[in-house]
């Protein structure tokens, strides 16, 4: 896929993203709002960009690999990869319903095009990102595996026992990124169980720790660029983001987790992102 | 057919060679180590393909994980350890990252059944089957000696297609069949013919049920012997078959008589058969420490101490009539 660079484009299929995953939410009547705006940059970066795929080609033997180790933001990788091409966006509306190949996790037993692995009890991608990564080091390929975590995800122990087993094995090949918005269901991460320091930890297990504002483009560019370019040892990057970014009435509120808006407040909700869009959209006229 | 014991051997050897042999055959199979890897059988695979041997330490939902990346790039893993680690505390990895994935990958439990001995109830796998057997997608598997353990590693490695779960015992134990025996996953083996009733058995209790025949034949009474090593997808003609014939059947197991064999067994009797099946097991309880033998004696697992049982159901069976 050509790579997109001009950091106006992105922000418009950002956005157009965070409308999509309004609409599908809404439409589905439940699901997770917040983390799935949050990342919508991330995810615009990653596939837009950084990413060696080929959406008409999703089973394409040397194609980079995602994994979505929080399965509950589906809804932002579902409307990724309908945005790229994967499938139709018409698709996009079955999220949730019965018989759909848009599980309300992922399920890689639906053959949606693009889904790597089903993913939904949290904790277990980084593990599935060191065996597709030891792999492609035993096949001498240049395959890339990016792997997808929020803050909270990372009280599970096992990240811990996978970020240990990748540094022993210097996987360089592994890029983790961290949905760092501080928040979790029960409230901020720091009330429920503090992570900090959270890049000395990772540091401290053998990682090249990599922080970025999760919501400018050319800064998370330069995360992935440096995480391309490190060697010897896996790259973390703490992708600094405001849950439910775009939408300013629920941005940093963690009851906006796993509620959905009613068609009511989706409608609100994407005056909200246009809003949102227009303001990003000057601030980076401005910066240029 | 009468068996013979070649002399006793391990489950877990057999496993080993069986692993040893397939890496031979097929360059794409990894085996993952989680810090027990000789006392599982792992190591002469390990010590022949060292660049295929992935040492992931004391991390066993880590190894599970691991496990299914490997699979999803075309590798056949090998996750082994204790059954109580590897089937239980693994259980939600293995559960999404392998079997809602349906990857081809094969997980080993070690040191099943209360026949693990002085290590305790921590260490007793008597609930992995019914784990592992709830799992869709899953085949599970449970080999009568060391011979069986061998070949049964072997065709679900290179035969097989989706996630397997193995389970093997500790001790040393007959090793009485033979490897042109004809064994297929999925089809249950009848060891002996009987027209009175039929034992059930799996893993270490084959043999125990063969000689419990011998007891019982003392006493005019002939078993049937059915040996079940594959516990999942479990062989429903062999078992309707066997309730048509003697109306009366016995299943014996290391492990819980909920959720494992007997449970399995029941199951298909109750939905299509109408025979009375007795449950001889670990009655709803936990492990504790001893040899051994003082364990399988305790619990009614060694054939001197279910040959009673069996003896007195089957009269009881006759009394009330129901032959
Ligand atoms: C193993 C497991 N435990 C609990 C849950 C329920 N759960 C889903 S999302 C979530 C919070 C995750 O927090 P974070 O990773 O920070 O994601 P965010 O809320 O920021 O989207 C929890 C507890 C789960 N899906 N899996
Ligand atoms: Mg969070």
């Amino acid at each position: 896929m050509t790579k997109i660079t001009d950091s106006r484009l992105l922000l418009e299929l950002s956005y157009n993203i965070r409308a999509l995953i309004v609409k599908m939410l809404s439409t589905a009547g439940s699901g997770h709002t917040g983390g799935s705006l949050g990342l919508a940059d991330v995810f615009t970066a990653l596939y837009f960009n950084e990413l060696n795929h080929n959406p008409q080609k999703p089973l394409w033997p040397d194609r980079d690999r995602v994994i979505l180790s929080i399965g509950h933001v589906a809804p932002v990788l579902y409307a990724t990869l309908a945005e790229a091409g994967y499938f139709d966006k018409s698709e996009l509306f079955t999220l949730r319903k019965i018989g759909s190949r848009l599980q309300g996790h992922p399920g890689r037993d639906t053959g949606l095009p693009g889904i790597e692995t089903s993913s939904g009890s949290l904790g277990q991608g980084l593990s599935i990102a060191v065996g597709m990564a030891i792999a492609a080091k035993k096949d001498n390929s240049g395959i890339r595996i990016f792997s997808i975590h929020g803050d909270g995800e990372l009280q599970e122990g096992q990240i811990w026992e996978a970020a240990m087993a990748a540094a022993h094995h210097k996987l360089d090949n592994i890029t983790a990124v961290v949905d760092v918005n501080g928040l979790q269901i029960d409230g901020p991460t720091t009330k429920v169980m503090n992570l900090e320091p959270l890049g000395l930890k990772w540091e401290a297990f053998g990682w090249n720790v990599i922080g970025c504002n999760g919501h400018d483009f050319s800064d998370i560019l330069r995360a992935f660029r440096e995480a391309r370019e490190f060697r010897g040892k896996p790259s973390v990057i703490l992708a600094s983001t405001v849950m439910g970014k775009g939408v300013k009435s629920i941005e940093n509120n963690h009851g906006w987790h796993g509620r959905v808006p009613s068609s009511t407040e989706a409608v609100e909700f994407l005056c909200q992102i246009d809003e949102s869009y227009r303001i990003e959209l000057s601030k980076s006229e401005l910066s240029k | 057919m009468s068996y013979i014991n070649k002399g006793d051997r391990p489950t877990r050897a057999g496993f080993g060679e069986g692993l040893l042999e397939a890496g031979r055959k097929n360059p794409d199979i990894y085996a993952i180590g989680a810090d027990i890897t000789s006392s599982v059988g792992a190591n002469l695979f390990a010590g022949e393909f060292p660049e295929r041997f992935i040492s992931l330490g004391i991390a066993e939902q880590n190894c599970a994980g691991v496990a299914a990346g490997l699979a999803l790039m075309n590798k056949i893993p090998v996750f082994t350890t204790y059954a109580v680690f590897s089937a239980i505390r693994a259980a939600d990895q293995i559960r999404i990252s392998i079997c809602y994935n349906n990857l081809h990958a094969l997980i080993g439990g070690a040191h099943a059944g209360i026949s693990v001995g002085p290590d305790g109830a921590t260490h007793q796998a008597l609930e992995d089957v019914a784990v592992m057997r709830s799992l869709p997608h899953m085949t599970v598997l449970s080999p009568c000696d060391a011979t069986q353990a061998n070949l049964l590693t072997q065709k679900a490695l290179l035969e097989l297609n989706g996630p397997v779960y193995i389970r093997f015992g500790r001790e040393a134990v007959p090793d009485f069949t033979s490897p042109d025996d004809y064994t297929e996953i999925g089809k249950a083996q009848i060891m002996r013919e009987g027209n009175d009733l039929t034992i059930i058995a799996t893993g270490h209790m084959v043999w125990e049920a063969l000689q419990s025949a011998e007891l019982l034949a003392q006493k005019g009474i002939e078993a049937k012997v059915i040996n079940i090593h594959t516990i999942k997808p479990i062989d429903k003609e062999a078992i309707l078959q066997a309730a048509a014939e003697t109306g009366l059947l016995f299943t014996v197991e290391e492990h819980q008589i909920t959720g494992g064999l007997g449970g399995a067994v029941a199951e298909v009797v109750a939905e299509q058969g109408g025979a009375r099946v007795h449950r001889i097991g670990i009655p709803d309880s936990f492990g504790e420490s001893g040899t051994p033998d003082e364990l399988l004696e305790k619990f009614n697992l060694k054939a001197h101490r279910f040959s009673p049982i069996i003896e007195s159901e089957y009269h009881e069976f006759l009394r009330a009539g129901r032959k």
